[in-house]
């Protein structure tokens, strides 16, 4: 169920270039049940007089057993900066979970979690409940240089981690859908990152009958699937809002030109 | 009467708090975070003859201290609002439910309202004659007398109950088009609506919005949308409902003293979920806070 909670920040850990890592808990209360993998939450903004909205941000880590949420944040913005920016005991008001989230039906056979940039936020706690529930995640990340290669000790924890950067400084060089584990053996791929790269999955995925789920991350205003500002174009639906029928989709649901 | 009750042209409300079409869905988006029920009412999204898939993105630009939107009335047309939604939230919800009406034309505006009439549970229509986004007909029927007054004179034939024209602040004068609604039989006029804006992505060098232009909404449109609702109370006699950029129960107070009969909440539900109910309570406080027996006491001292 959807709350609307105050929580505050208990460590926040600056990462290489204009990322942040947020971990907050509650200020009340512990953290709510049910957030699942790919859902994301609404943040609020305060003293920033160029933003007036709420910030959607994928839930990187729902930790129970802390009692944390882990927010990965890329400074993009306004909103995003007073994010970074934040300090040990700073309170932000947050709508959540919202969303739907990945898909973590059994499967037999690898399963590729692939993510650019901040993309790869979701894909951990993705990662995680995957191999909770028996299965066999991998990670596949790229991103144009090792500085925007994020979190990698921690996906770590949860499975293989296949890299590439653009310039060659970490991992394969190349765009992350070269990597030689495309080669190999793939049963399911769950996607997140830039529009071209998650196009160019799909497109693989399309090609040689993997089923593939991306995230999406249009501009959004209210996240509740009231003001349908963030809609996307669907096969069988029509124009349908991301922050309630996504962010996660099936690509073959989406009106892509692959 | 209760203290915050309020009518409007024999529609009571249990008190002042609306929200508004566009920005509260039917409701049921909101049901886990707030009360509903403590509200007013809901003025349901714009609903047109046909289903409507809307504007392409981007649709939305943030502005400070608002919001651009060029939504362009998607909704799936009256006839699926009656068959599925009108039943599940008239159950779900006891609060009044009110459908705003959109159109291309006077003809669509007719027939919507002649499809709602038999609906027991929908005892007030909005009729949008003042979305900017449309490219035909909405925008055009509000900014002239003539449209206004056009529209209004045909949906007061096919709508018997109580009748609210929500007006474009787009306009030389807002009161000549208040008056002209009002001299059609209006029981009421809402406003206003968004203002016309725009936004430009100077990195990409084009446009924000898919469609240009679009409706500005937020705090931001306040001191224009209080304007219109003083002069407006000031020209006619039918009651006045106040909206833009409404966020808190000051800002619904000074509507109401600037004479407003009720307020809606719009955009202020996207940042805070409970606003609306918020201000429900909060009018409730200030009214035992300063020995009001009635809401109306301070209605129109401006």
């Amino acid at each position: 169920m959807t709350q609307i909670l105050d929580f505050k920040v208990r460590s926040i850990e600056r990462l290489s270039g204009a990322y942040a890592l947020l971990k907050l808990s509650p200020c009340a209360g512990s953290l709510p049940e049910g957030i699942a993998p790919g859902q994301f939450v609404q943040v609020r903004i305060e003293d920033s007089p160029s933003t007036y909205l709420r910030r959607p941000i994928s839930v990187c880590m729902a930790d129970y057993d802390a009692g944390e949420l882990w927010l990965l944040v890329r400074n993009a913005g306004a909103g995003t900066k007073r994010m970074v920016e934040a300090k040990e005991g700073d309170v932000f008001n947050i709508v959540m979970p919202l969303g739907h989230g990945f898909s973590l039906e059994k499967r037999e056979g690898s399963i590729l979690l692939v993510g650019g940039g901040v993309g790869v936020a979701p894909l951990l706690y993705l990662g995680k409940a995957l191999k909770a529930n028996g299965m066999k995640p991998e990670f596949a990340l790229g991103a144009r240089s090792s500085a925007d290669l994020l979190l990698l000790d921690e996906f770590s924890k949860y499975g293989p981690v296949h890299l590439t950067t653009e310039d060659g400084s970490l991992g394969e060089k190349g765009f992350i859908i070269n990597h030689s584990r495309f080669s190999e053996e793939i049963s399911h791929i769950a996607c997140c990152g830039p529009t071209p790269m998650m196009k160019a999955v799909a497109k693989i995925a399309k090609q040689r009958g993997i089923s593939c789920e991306v995230s999406l991350e249009n501009v959004m205003a209210c996240g509740l699937g009231a003001c349908l500002c963030c809609v996307e174009d669907t096969a069988d639906e029509g124009n349908v809002c991301v922050c309630k029928e996504g962010p996660v989709f099936n690509a073959n649901r989406l009106k892509w030109e692959l | 009467m209760g203290t915050l009750s309020v009518d409007i042209a024999g529609l009571r409300l249990q008190n002042p708090v609306l929200t508004a079409s566009g920005t509260f869905g039917y409701g049921e988006e909101f049901e886990d975070l707030m009360d509903v029920n403590s509200l007013g009412g809901i003025i349901v999204k714009g609903t047109t003859l046909h289903p409507r898939q809307g504007n392409p993105s981007v649709r939305m630009a943030e502005t400070p201290s608002g919001m651009l939107n060029a939504v362009g009335l998607q909704n799936k047309g009256v006839d699926y609002f009656i068959e599925h939604i009108y039943p599940r939230i008239t159950q779900k919800f006891s609060t009044e439910i009110i459908v705003n009406v959109a159109g291309s034309c006077v003809a669509d505006y007719e027939a919507v309202c002649e499809k709602l009439a038999p609906l027991d549970r929908i005892r007030a229509v909005e009729i949008n004659i003042s979305c900017p986004n449309v490219k035909q007909g909405g925008m055009a029927f509000g900014t002239t007398c003539q449209g206004a007054a056009e529209v209004t004179k045909a949906v007061r034939k096919a709508w018997p109950k109580t009748l609210i024209m929500k007006l474009s602040p787009n306009v030389t004068s807002i009161t000549d088009i208040a008056k002209a609604v009002e001299a059609e039989g209006a029981d009421s006029v809402s406003l206003i609506n968004t203002l016309m804006g725009m936004a430009v992505d100077v990195k990409r060098r084009k446009a924000v919005l898919s469609t240009i232009t679009g409706g500005l909404s937020g705090p931001c449109v306040k001191p224009v949308a209080l304007r219109m609702v003083w002069q407006t109370a000031k020209a006619v006699s039918i009651p006045v409902i106040g909206l833009g950029g409404i966020s808190s129960t000051e800002d619904a107070l000074e509507f109401i003293m600037a004479g407003a009969t009720a307020v809606q909440v719009g955009t202020a539900s996207f940042v805070e979920p409970r606003t609306a109910e918020m201000i429900a309570h909060g009018l409730a406080d200030y009214c035992r806070d300063n020995g009001l027996s009635s809401i109306s006491e301070i209605r129109g001292i401006i």
